[in-house]
């Protein structure tokens, strides 16, 4: 077993289970090295969403042992958490925006819970919307954006800190090819700059784009990984990987 | 696409999250919400149940210092030349006491005036024997000791002499008022808890308008205490709010009624108008409540907050 010195996260026979219903996640293992790209995909209820609610601290597991960026996050202290959230972007299925804040304010709401100067945010800010396209959008609501102008909102939301972890569930599930292809060039340029990013999705077109991902793929409930890369990385590779 | 700037305070998530854009996460209905006013309501009646209370505390500690070296001596005897005699012979007797600071023999004259009420002008003192009165103030406070020692001393020289402590007249009353005293007291202590209980309640029905804010703000970092801030300094605006306004309708109603009793010109109703420090206490009364709000505040949402991972 990989103590996790080095893995941004570190699973070990992890499973998960609701109430006493019956385990959603069994003996989930793996690796993630910094600066990779994951996929992680499988059929509707394989466990896809509930794998990235571990992995973003929503959820604690019922079993099982998980490291986040060397620290066991199962048994840290709940005060030490948020530290760790705010080393990772997430993108939720259902964009998760606040209602009554603007796009803008959406977007920067990871800077200013985490401090920063009303000054040093509004440049950041401006230029992620308008790379996402909705520089003309700053001041709409949630409720008046399109599903796909919500998506890219989120997705702003979630890269804007530049976090170590990205995990984005089903990213380009509201969007159009053109803007989901625009979409993952984001996440890899990203991944570029040092950012492991796993994300969830059923759109197979979307495995071909990056070609230097990993593939982990869940069935109902359990991670398929037949010759042990996900949890047995090879060093160099993953650090080739990382200096993609 | 320019790089962000994330601090490494951001990384310890101890940062403060404040200013405006912090208070916009949680829309605040203001005095359009209930807050203000059941806390205005509840401040404006501590405050007259603070200020009775220690209307009453007066009165009370000022009728106790005046009575508390008072003592009376009746000279009981129903033949007017013995009884004169006797009175005469205590009031006598009290001079060389050392624990007497004064004794007056109250005047027949006085004492037909004080009876005249009930006995007429004529003041028939022969078939209606009235006791000769004298009064004594003692150096010390009049307690069981002081009053079986007079009786002592008086035995010879007045066998019939009854000797009362004037403080023992009003123990009915003093009682009576200090129940009313603790009655303000649990007025205030009900009206803090009540005023604590709709701050909870409050809390807990923003939380549950706003929980999925909370929990976006908190899967983004958010500390526990961040969020607690968010809602504290919210409740911090109401109960301030509700709290001049109390204080302003609780101060008009007990100056209204503190000019209604001193129009009674009654001189134990004098004693019970407030000093300056029973107006600074009742001044503190918003204060608290404002403290008293956040604080719960704080913790019903700090409890609520603690049930997320």
């Amino acid at each position: 077993m990989s103590g996790g010195d080095g893995e941004v996260a570190f699973f070990d026979n992890v499973g998960l289970r609701y109430g006493t219903g019956k385990e959603i996640l069994t003996d989930v293992s793996f690796s993630l090295w910094p600066g990779s790209f994951y996929f992680l995909t499988g059929a509707s209820g394989a466990g896809k969403t509930s794998l990235l609610k571990l992995l973003y601290l929503a959820q604690r597991p019922s079993r099982g042992i998980i490291r986040m960026f060397g620290s066991d996050v199962i048994t840290l202290p709940r005060s030490r958490l948020p530290g760790f959230r705010r080393r990772l972007g997430v993108v939720f299925q259902d964009f998760r925006l606040v209602d009554h804040l603007s796009a803008f304010d959406n977007v920067a709401l990871p800077l200013r819970i985490a401090g920063v100067d009303e000054g040093e945010l509004v440049q950041p800010v401006s230029d992620m919307l308008e790379w996402v396209g909705l520089a003309h959008r700053a001041e709409a609501r949630p409720e008046t954006l399109s599903g796909g102008e919500k998506q890219r909102v989120a997705i702003a939301r979630a890269v804007i800190g530049r976090p170590d972890m990205l995990l984005a569930d089903e990213p380009t599930g509201n969007v159009d090819p053109e803007m989901a292809l625009k979409l993952m060039r984001l996440f890899e340029s990203l991944n570029r700059l040092g950012t492991t990013v796993i994300v969830a999705t059923h759109d197979v077109h979307l495995l071909q784009n990056v070609r230097s991902s990993m593939i982990m793929r869940l069935d109902r409930g359990r991670l398929a990984d037949p010759t042990g890369a996900l949890r047995y990385p090879p060093r160099q590779n993953a650090a080739t990987d990382g200096e993609r | 696409m320019s790089k962000p700037p994330l601090s490494d305070a951001a990384r310890s998530g101890q940062s403060s999250f404040d200013g405006d854009k912090a208070r916009a996460l949680i829309p605040q209905a203001r005095l359009a919400g209930p807050m203000p006013w059941v806390l205005g309501i509840m401040v404006a009646l501590t405050v007259l149940a603070a200020g009775a209370g220690l209307s009453l505390g007066n009165l009370v500690g000022d009728a106790r210092t005046e009575l508390s070296g008072g003592a009376t001596i009746q000279i009981l005897d129903a033949d007017p030349a013995s009884r004169a005699q006797q009175a005469q012979a205590a009031h006598e007797a009290l001079q060389t006491m050392d624990i007497v600071a004064q004794s007056r023999l109250v005047p027949q004259d006085e004492l037909d005036a004080l009876l005249e009420p009930w006995l007429g002008e004529s003041g028939d003192t022969e078939t209606v024997p009235v006791p000769a009165l004298i009064d004594v103030r003692l150096g010390g406070p009049a307690d069981a000791q002081a009053i079986a020692a007079l009786r002592e001393r008086l035995a010879d020289a007045a066998p019939d002499a009854r000797v009362d402590a004037q403080s023992s007249w009003l123990q009915p009353v003093f009682k009576a008022l200090a129940s009313l005293q603790y009655l303000a007291l649990a007025l205030v202590l009900l009206l803090a808890v009540t005023s604590a209980a709709a701050v909870f309640l409050a809390a807990r029905s923003a939380l549950g308008n706003n929980r999925e804010t909370i929990e976006i703000v908190h899967l983004l970092g958010g500390t526990d205490g961040q969020i607690a801030h968010l809602f504290q300094r919210a409740v911090m605006l109401d109960s301030i709010l509700g709290g001049l306004g109390g204080l302003i309708l609780g101060l008009v109603a007990l100056l209204g009624l503190g000019y209604q009793f001193a129009a009674l010109d009654s001189g134990m109703v004098a004693s019970a108008r407030l000093g300056w420090l029973d107006w600074i206490l009742v001044g503190l009364i918003p204060i608290l409540g404002v403290v008293l709000a956040v604080t719960t505040a704080r913790y019903t949402v700090l409890s609520a907050v603690r049930k997320m991972l």
